[in-house]
């Protein structure tokens, strides 16, 4: 017989906030998805048949898809100097990583903003040096937008990747050297599969991260790259309509979730937790 | 017979430190040759710069003929054994040990055979589908080994190999990788601090001391002809006795000692009337009737196949006396005895 742990009531404080502040909205909201405005599936049927509803859906992966290689590219360098540069320079890479982290998301994106509107500082930059005459768009299109999501999400697969990459032992990559591989080789063959944990659980941190995305799609993207959390709030604030919002909501979740059994899958939660 | 390494004047600093000092080496091929010293004397780094992982400061590293200047690690012709073994832990056994293979183009086939002969001449054929973490360290050891030496190196670098193992494990590996070395043929190039091991093991020994070879030969001429006290010491046990030279001739001196007159093999510096050491065996000192040395047995420890007798001599300074378990005891404890060795047993160096 398993015994229960009795010290487990030390967590009905915050699952009770939980609860109330969380669960019992989120549940009702879901609900209205096959409550609103009669019982039956019809919200998921207009998911289906409207183009509008498919075409953003089909738009929040595509961004999603964008930016998850791209992040994972840029954190790459920075989690290898983290884990292999001097203590020094490690402490300095984690201290400008965790700044903008510590950072309000909504300051950090007008931030972008500033930085990439038509006659912003990158913008005159770009002419005073004679890399354009006229000014780039870079704001509210999918330029605005990858900036913004790339810039938020970077610590996300720094840090799991830093943690992987701390674990590799250095004498790998010599002992791979003097059995005869090649710098790419042994990169190839022993470094990048060994960092496979920390890459896989930043990617899907990232790629569920953006598919919620609500705030920079709606500062720095344009009309065209709206995103699944927009639509919701146009149909609950607009419209109204909660059952289309709970619809898409669901559909959401459901996504989050299939990606994370993925993750289970492929790596494992225990991997990622240690 | 070929040399399979050369160095000569090698030199390696960091900052201030020189690690390793005008080196000459050479390695016969076939042979064992053991860089033995302790912790910070510069074998290390001298093995690490015959691997190409550090590079000399100045002097010349050949293998098989050839100037490794300008060769990266992966175009030397070596394998390399590490401490911690360093297989790669996502890869199972036999694709550690197929690796170098994989790297050299070898075909898929051809690599397959020669990776279960070298799992089988490690004594690991069953154990080809396992992850590195499933195995006891000694047996990730023999397959660092087979993994290092399955596409036949010129030269196979060994680096304190078995110092992550305990006592028993380290001395079974000893003999397996004696036994690997005679099958193959194979050139290798050890490293560790433990002068048993560099004993047991080696065709020669470099005694390594801050950065500098202090003697190179075989085990019987390090421990039986030491040519510096350092490695007199470093080797073996040995009793240091200090007196003054009376007489050098021939090879041969006479040292005045507080205890006693003493004959012993002269090297080089020794000068009459300045102070010297003599350094003796344990197992070297005899009892002896027209002895040089008179003392009193303190001690006697009894170790099995031997007896550790602890003699005070008369001026106080004790001397260790190893004599067989079979043969008739030298004395019980606060008996008189006299010691006595022929002159060629004992080894004089000048102090300081």
């Amino acid at each position: 017989m398993t015994t229960v742990d009795r010290r487990l009531w030390l967590l009905l404080p915050a699952g009770l906030t939980l609860t109330v502040a969380f669960l019992l909205p989120v549940g009702w909201l879901l609900s209205r998805a096959f409550t609103f405005p009669q019982p039956g599936f019809q919200n998921f049927v207009l998911l289906w048949e409207r183009p509008v509803y498919l075409r953003v859906m089909g738009n929040t992966l595509w961004i999603s898809a964008i930016v998850t290689p791209i992040t994972v590219l840029l954190a790459f360098p920075v989690a290898h100097l983290m884990a292999h540069g001097s203590p020094r320079l490690r402490r300095w890479l984690v201290f400008l990583v965790l700044v903008p982290f510590w950072t309000s998301l909504l300051v950090r994106s007008f931030a972008t903003a500033i930085l990439l509107q038509r006659h912003g500082v990158l913008n005159s930059f770009l002419i005073a040096f004679g890399f354009t005459e006229e000014p780039l768009p870079l704001l509210y299109n999918m330029a605005g937008l990858l900036a913004g999501c790339v810039q938020v999400l970077l610590p996300f697969v720094i840090f799991p990747l830093y943690s992987s990459m701390a674990r590799i032992d250095p004498a790998y990559m010599r002992a791979a050297s003097t059995l005869g591989a090649t710098p790419v080789r042994a990169f190839l063959r022993v470094y990048l599969p060994l960092t496979l944990p920390g890459l896989m659980t930043g990617a899907t941190l990232v790629f569920i991260s953006t598919l919620g995305y609500y705030i920079i799609p709606a500062l720095l993207g344009g009309a065209r790259q709206q995103m699944i959390a927009q639509l919701i709030q146009d149909q609950i604030a607009t419209f109204g309509n909660w059952g289309v919002a709970g619809a898409l909501s669901l559909v959401l979740l459901a996504a989050t979730a299939a990606l994370l059994a993925l993750l289970q899958f492929t790596v494992g939660l225990k991997e990622i937790a240690r | 017979m070929t040399n399979v390494l050369e160095l000569s004047g090698v030199q390696k600093r960091y900052d201030a430190v020189v690690a390793v000092d005008a080196l000459d080496l050479s390695l016969r091929s076939g042979e064992f040759l053991t860089l033995l010293g302790p912790s910070g004397s510069g074998k290390t780094t001298t093995l690490m710069m015959v691997a190409g992982l550090q590079q000399p400061d100045a002097g010349t590293i050949t293998l098989n003929g050839a100037s490794v200047a300008k060769l990266p690690p992966y175009r030397r012709d070596i394998g390399m054994v590490f401490q911690h073994y360093a297989l790669f832990p996502h890869m199972t056994v036999r694709r550690n040990v197929a690796f170098p293979l994989e790297m050299r183009g070898v075909s898929k086939t051809e690599a397959l055979r020669l990776v279960d002969e070298a799992l089988q001449l490690v004594g690991l054929p069953d154990h080809g589908d396992r992850l590195p973490k499933q195995l006891s360290g000694g047996q990730q050891q023999r397959v660092a080994l087979a993994r290092a030496m399955v596409y036949r190196p010129a030269l196979l670098l060994m680096d304190e190999p078995l110092g992550a193992l305990d006592r028993k494990l380290r001395e079974q590996l000893q003999l397996e990788i004696k036994r690997v070395h005679q099958e193959r043929g194979i050139s290798v190039l050890y490293v560790t601090h433990d002068q048993e091991e560099a004993l047991t093991m080696s065709d020669r020994i470099a005694v390594f001391n801050q950065g500098r070879i202090e003697q190179i030969g075989s085990p019987e001429e390090l421990y039986d002809r030491p040519a510096t006290r350092f490695v007199a010491g470093f080797i073996g046990d040995t009793n240091f006795l200090s007196g003054k030279v009376l007489a050098v001739s021939d090879g041969r001196c006479e040292i005045e000692t507080p205890a006693g007159r003493l004959q012993a093999r002269a090297t080089q510096g020794l000068l009459v009337g300045a102070s010297a050491s003599v350094a003796v065996r344990p197992e070297r000192v005899v009892p002896a009737a027209s002895a040089a040395l008179r003392g009193t047995i303190t001690d006697v420890i009894f170790l099995g196949t031997s007896r550790k007798y602890v003699v005070r001599l008369k001026d106080g300074t004790e001397c260790v006396v190893l004599r067989p378990a079979n043969e008739a005891a030298l004395g019980a404890r606060g008996s008189e005895v006299e010691l006595g060795w022929a002159p060629a047993h004992a080894t004089a160096f000048r102090d300081g």
